[in-house]
């Protein structure tokens, strides 16, 4: 009997029986049937899969001609985390020199667009620096992250506070008031950073602070596209579904709270935005051949439908890619390659 | 993507199904993406018709090296006298047909 090497959703190694591999994939793709309303993967795409996992290759990858391209979300913070002090304009032709980075994202580690608004100056002048010098696409970009309009971060009652006290109203009351205050500080940002010459500006880790967030994203995007027709926005999002914090929050006429990817999409498709990446999180508890046909499942819709590019996050902890800080190139290489060839994905 | 060890992400993620950037046409096809909304099939098609190689050449790293030498859109290694930084940007908005953005702003602050 053929032992298949894997991984658990949390990187470590495991063993399994091909009979084990098909029960997982069959039992991940019904779990995105009824979390997500999508349609199951058919009889090829599973076959597809199980030929994947028996590989016993360390690497695949995509066949020629079908490659795509990579955005880097908060390139230049992930070189500090690595404890390299390196000047962040040499970090960024680092990308694109050394690592062969399709696009390139200039920010600060303090990646969120509120707290921007006092050090703007700085930034920008980084950013036109490093536009001189660089030759791929180049992203500022930074997260609404409502979670810092709270008292006592910020100006605004902490709905959290509020809603187990039964104060139902007043918390959505501090939602809507933090929503107002996110929109005008991603403008204020992304106006600037446009202005001083960046190619896309990018709203990462969107909905992380639930439907509020999820809310000022689409609002700041409409109102920077209604000023620069032209402007590129790219919006990551930070979970598979829009949490319900605030519950009666809606847009367009859909309620945001509960929304999977294809429902996101379609709101950040009106809203003007240029790029989409719809996220699926990993089940650490689960198999990467689990999580990798959950994941295919609920994104598949979405590169099918799409009038725009699409660009899953593939990052740690999504993507069926596992939650560990050192993702081992056996599993995120045959994630890549399944989600690329699966999903009709423009990039990652 | 969100990359977090740089080998076991944005390295492996590159290899696995990534067009390359500079050592291809990876980030020509970004651009047109970002300026165009453009799907995948298509912006590689705009960008290889613009060009004038094929869609597959698109991520051949000897080819595209050489095509990009010559329209001088930068290379990943460039030797003194050849086009860099801005210059290079000039000549893929000439060639491509796009709007950047930048060069917008370096015609504004230059007088030009």
């Amino acid at each position: 009997m053929t032992t298949i090497n894997t991984r658990m959703g949390d990187g470590s190694p495991l063993a399994m029986s091909e009979d084990e591999l098909r029960r997982d994939i069959d039992d991940g793709i019904s779990q995105a049937v009824e979390n997500a309303s999508v349609a199951p993967l058919n009889k090829e795409e599973i076959e597809y899969l199980v030929e994947l996992f028996k590989r016993p290759d360390r690497i695949v990858g995509v066949e020629p001609g079908k490659e795509i391209v990579l955005t880097y979300d908060a390139a230049t913070l992930k070189i500090k985390r690595h404890a390299l002090f390196e000047d962040r304009v040499n970090a960024l032709a680092m990308y694109e020199r050394l690592l062969g980075a399709d696009t390139l994202e200039l920010c600060h580690i303090d990646y969120s667009y509120k707290t921007l608004k006092p050090i703007v100056s700085y930034e920008q002048a980084t950013l036109e620096q490093a536009l001189s010098v660089t030759h791929s696409p180049m992203f500022y970009g930074a997260m609404p992250n409502l979670g810092l309009y709270t008292q006592p971060d910020g100006p605004f009652p902490n709905p959290m506070e509020l809603l187990p006290m039964g104060r139902i109203a007043e918390g959505r009351a501090a939602y809507d008031s933090m929503v107002d205050a996110a929109v005008e500080d991603i403008c204020f940002i992304s106006e600037i950073m446009w202005e001083s010459g960046a190619d896309g500006i990018n709203f990462d880790t969107v909905g992380a602070s639930g439907d509020p967030d999820f809310k000022a994203s689409l609002l700041a995007a409409e109102k920077l596209k209604a000023k620069y027709p032209d402007i590129a926005i790219e919006m990551g999002m930070a979970g598979e579904f829009v949490l319900g914090m605030h519950g009666e929050m809606w847009h367009e006429g859909v309620r945001l709270a509960g929304l999977y990817p294809l429902d996101q999409l379609k709101l950040a498709e009106k809203a003007g935005v240029t790029i989409f990446g719809p996220v699926v999180n990993t089940n650490a508890n689960e198999s990467v051949p689990w999580n990798l046909a959950r994941t295919i499942a609920i994104i598949k819709p979405c590169g099918e439908r799409a009038t725009i590019p699409i660009h899953a996050n593939m990052g740690m902890g999504v993507g069926a890619v596992p939650v560990t800080d050192y993702p081992p190139v056996d599993v995120v290489s045959r994630a890549s390659k399944a989600m690329v060839e699966l999903c009709r994905l423009d990039g990652l | 993507m969100g990359v977090g060890d740089p080998i076991g992400m944005a390295v492996a993620h590159a290899q696995a199904s990534g067009m390359g950037g500079m050592r291809s046409a990876g980030d020509l096809v970004a651009r047109v993406q970002l300026a165009k909304k453009l799907r995948l099939v298509e912006a590689k098609k705009y960008v290889a018709d613009k060009i004038k190689v094929s869609v597959n050449e698109l991520s051949d790293p000897v080819i595209m090296s050489e095509v990009r030498a010559d329209l001088g859109f930068g290379i990943m290694m460039p030797l003194g006298g050849t086009p860099k930084g801005l210059e290079c940007k000039f000549n893929m908005a000439r060639v491509l047909d796009l709007e950047i953005n930048c060069l917008k702003r370096f015609k504004r602050m230059a007088g030009l």
